[in-house]
């Protein structure tokens, strides 16, 4: 298990415990002195446990921030639209086979304006886990981004890209009906799209799955969501580098520069958006208040530009991209 | 994802060199007839893997490919564990300095700008230089006003270049919409095998696309599904009959038949070069 995994359960015990000292304060039969003394407690309790937090949180490794990023309970791409959003009409269906529960796509309301939303869903709970696909999308969810954006170009207003999935579903039946197409039409379709385009990856990035929806003008990054071309544990057992030992998924993270702070460096990202200490799950509301802000911020800066300069300098932005030597 | 096989590498000669197993059917074959048989066995018909150079050979005129950017090589931008070694090992047991060689050529008379992934260098995967030079070799098409012509074959995005190969499917894809732009016809020919990254970026929004027969093509590797989902593929899953079947290919073709193909698309794809009008 990994240190912070192990922190992660005794901050929880902590949590417990705090709120049982909530509870006490709520009863009506509790004193004067002993409400103080209580009070006093939990303060001291807090106050540890978020110096402990930011000890620990200093020390991350890249592991950590793997088993970080697909936290069970790290907020999601509906709980971020809730929060950061007006309203949400979500829009169903590819117009072509089905609806896929893996990428939710809509309109929303930002402040007052109209965005097209779309994004990756993964599942609370088991139920939910196997109706969202545990977030891997198929040709459908793709399709269905897609006319989304359409929509918003011709609304000529701005797509804002939730992206957090494993991988693309790669299964006969997303093969069958061409998942390699839809993630390639997508980026295509994204890198002419005649509207600005923000994208955030707010907890895994996954390969192909991932970039599929995640060509834009500018792409933010959650501080603690990773990004990543193979999952660490697949790029182990493949690799002679690790012994090809799924067990050395850890020493494969680090050496894969997943982590938002080396993925900016890398220039995949234009920018990382701060969490809340502890990460996002500890905070959900304040994370979304992060990616309100900074949201807000780069869509002032985008309507600003004119379309056409914005579009040619989306091409230029990834026909730059390079890290070759000459010879 | 990177799958990789290496059965099949080019050279598994038997003493003398002049003879060569067949890895399907393992009858033996003499060599100056495999070359005129474009190395598809001629008792069992399998088509043996191809190298870059190999391809060009049997495909440009005689004479008329000239490479460019041959010396383009990966920068490690990761400093990853044992890849630099492998880059050298590759380069030498290839004499190539990554999975992609592009440059001009003809084919049957018609100018084109040509680009072929070589699987023998790591398993035909694509980083920042098979980016960089599938972007060059488009931009030289846009220039040139010719066809861009590629021969894809890749196991995917690099892993040793991590985020950076990954990108690479935006950056060439994001290449793709310019062509269309600029209306120069894009033709792919998928070859054994291709999958993942290259497979869902470029190689699947070309204007045409034509495949060799039995060639492996999917976004997955079959037996990365099996194992993955614990399922029994059917035979023929996730090969280029399946994909023209489900709708992903416009045509599956034994080699022979390739360059003939080829040749007939790029006369109603672009004009007859000046010097052959009448």
């Amino acid at each position: 298990m990994s240190r912070w995994l192990q922190f992660d359960r005794q901050l929880r015990e902590v949590d417990e415990d705090i709120g049982k000292l909530e509870r006490l304060l709520a009863a009506p039969s509790i004193s004067e002195e002993r409400r103080t003394q209580v009070r006093r407690q939990m303060a001291d309790m807090r106050r540890r446990q978020a110096q402990i937090t930011r000890e620990v949180f200093s020390r991350l490794n890249a592991w950590d921030n793997v088993l970080l990023a697909r936290h069970a309970d790290r907020p999601y791409t509906l709980d971020y639209v809730k929060a950061v959003f007006d309203d949400l009409i979500e829009l169903h269906g590819d117009r072509r086979f089905g609806d896929d529960p893996a990428i939710v796509a809509g309109l929303a309301s930002l402040e007052g304006r109209t965005v097209a939303v779309i994004g990756h869903q993964k599942g609370r709970d088991v139920k939910e886990r196997q109706f969202r696909n545990f977030g891997s999308a198929r040709p459908e969810g793709y399709r269905k981004a897609g006319r989304v954006m359409r929509l918003a170009e011709k609304l000529q207003c701005p797509v804002i890209s939730f992206v957090d999935t494993p991988a693309a579903e790669s299964r006969p039946e997303a093969e069958e009906r061409g998942i390699a197409n839809a993630i390639a039409e997508s980026m295509l379709l994204m890198s002419e799209l005649q509207t600005p385009i923000v994208a955030i990856i707010i907890g895994e990035g996954g390969s192909g799955g991932a970039i599929g929806i995640g060509v834009a003008d500018h792409i933010m990054m959650l501080e603690h969501a990773i990004y990543s071309v193979i999952p660490p544990e697949s790029c182990a057992v493949i690799l002679e580098a690790f012994g090809r030992d799924p067990k050395r998924g850890p020493e494969a993270a680090e050496a894969l520069r997943l982590s938002a702070a080396r993925t900016k460096e890398l220039g995949a990202v234009d920018e990382v958006i701060p969490e809340p200490l502890g990460g996002a799950q500890r905070d959900p509301a304040a994370a979304a208040q992060h990616v309100k802000a900074a949201l807000l911020s780069a869509l002032d800066r985008l309507r600003e530009v004119p379309t056409e300069e914005l579009v040619a300098a989306r091409y230029r932005k990834y026909r730059d991209i390079g890290h070759f030597v000459e010879g | 994802m990177t799958h990789q096989r290496s059965e099949n590498r080019p050279g598994e000669a038997v003493p003398e060199g002049l003879w060569n197993k067949c890895p399907q059917c393992g009858d033996m074959l003499y060599q100056p007839e495999m070359e005129q048989d474009l190395y598809v066995c001629r008792h069992c018909g399998h088509h043996r893997r191809l190298t870059a150079r190999e391809r060009t050979a049997i495909t440009a005129d005689e004479g008329s490919f000239i490479e460019h950017d041959a010396a383009m090589r990966s920068s490690d931008p990761l400093a990853f564990p044992g890849y630099a070694a492998k880059l050298e090992e590759d380069a030498a047991a290839t004499g190539l300095h990554d999975a992609f060689i592009w440059g001009e050529c003809r084919i049957e008379g018609r100018p084109v700008a040509v680009a072929v992934m070589d699987f023998s260098f790591r398993g035909g995967s694509m980083g920042a230089v098979v980016g960089e030079k599938f972007a060059r070799a488009a931009e030289h098409a846009v220039e040139r006003k010719v066809p861009f012509v590629v021969f894809a074959c890749s196991g995917g995005a690099r892993m040793q270049e991590g985020i950076v190969s990954l990108l690479q499917m935006a950056k060439t894809t994001t290449v793709v919409g310019r062509l269309k732009r600029e209306r120069i016809p894009f033709v792919m020919v998928y070859t054994d095998p291709l999958t993942a990254g290259v497979f869902a970026s470029f190689a699947s929004v070309a204007d045409i696309a034509i495949a060799e027969q039995k060639a492996l093509v999917g976004f997955a590797g079959p037996r990365v599904i099996e194992k993955a989902f614990n399922i029994k593929l059917p035979p023929g899953s996730h090969t280029a009959e399946f994909q023209y079947e489900h709708g992903m290919v416009d045509s599956v073709v034994p080699r022979r038949q390739l360059r003939p193909l080829l040749g007939r698309i790029l006369r109603l794809l672009s004009p007859a070069p000046k010097e052959d009008v009448q």
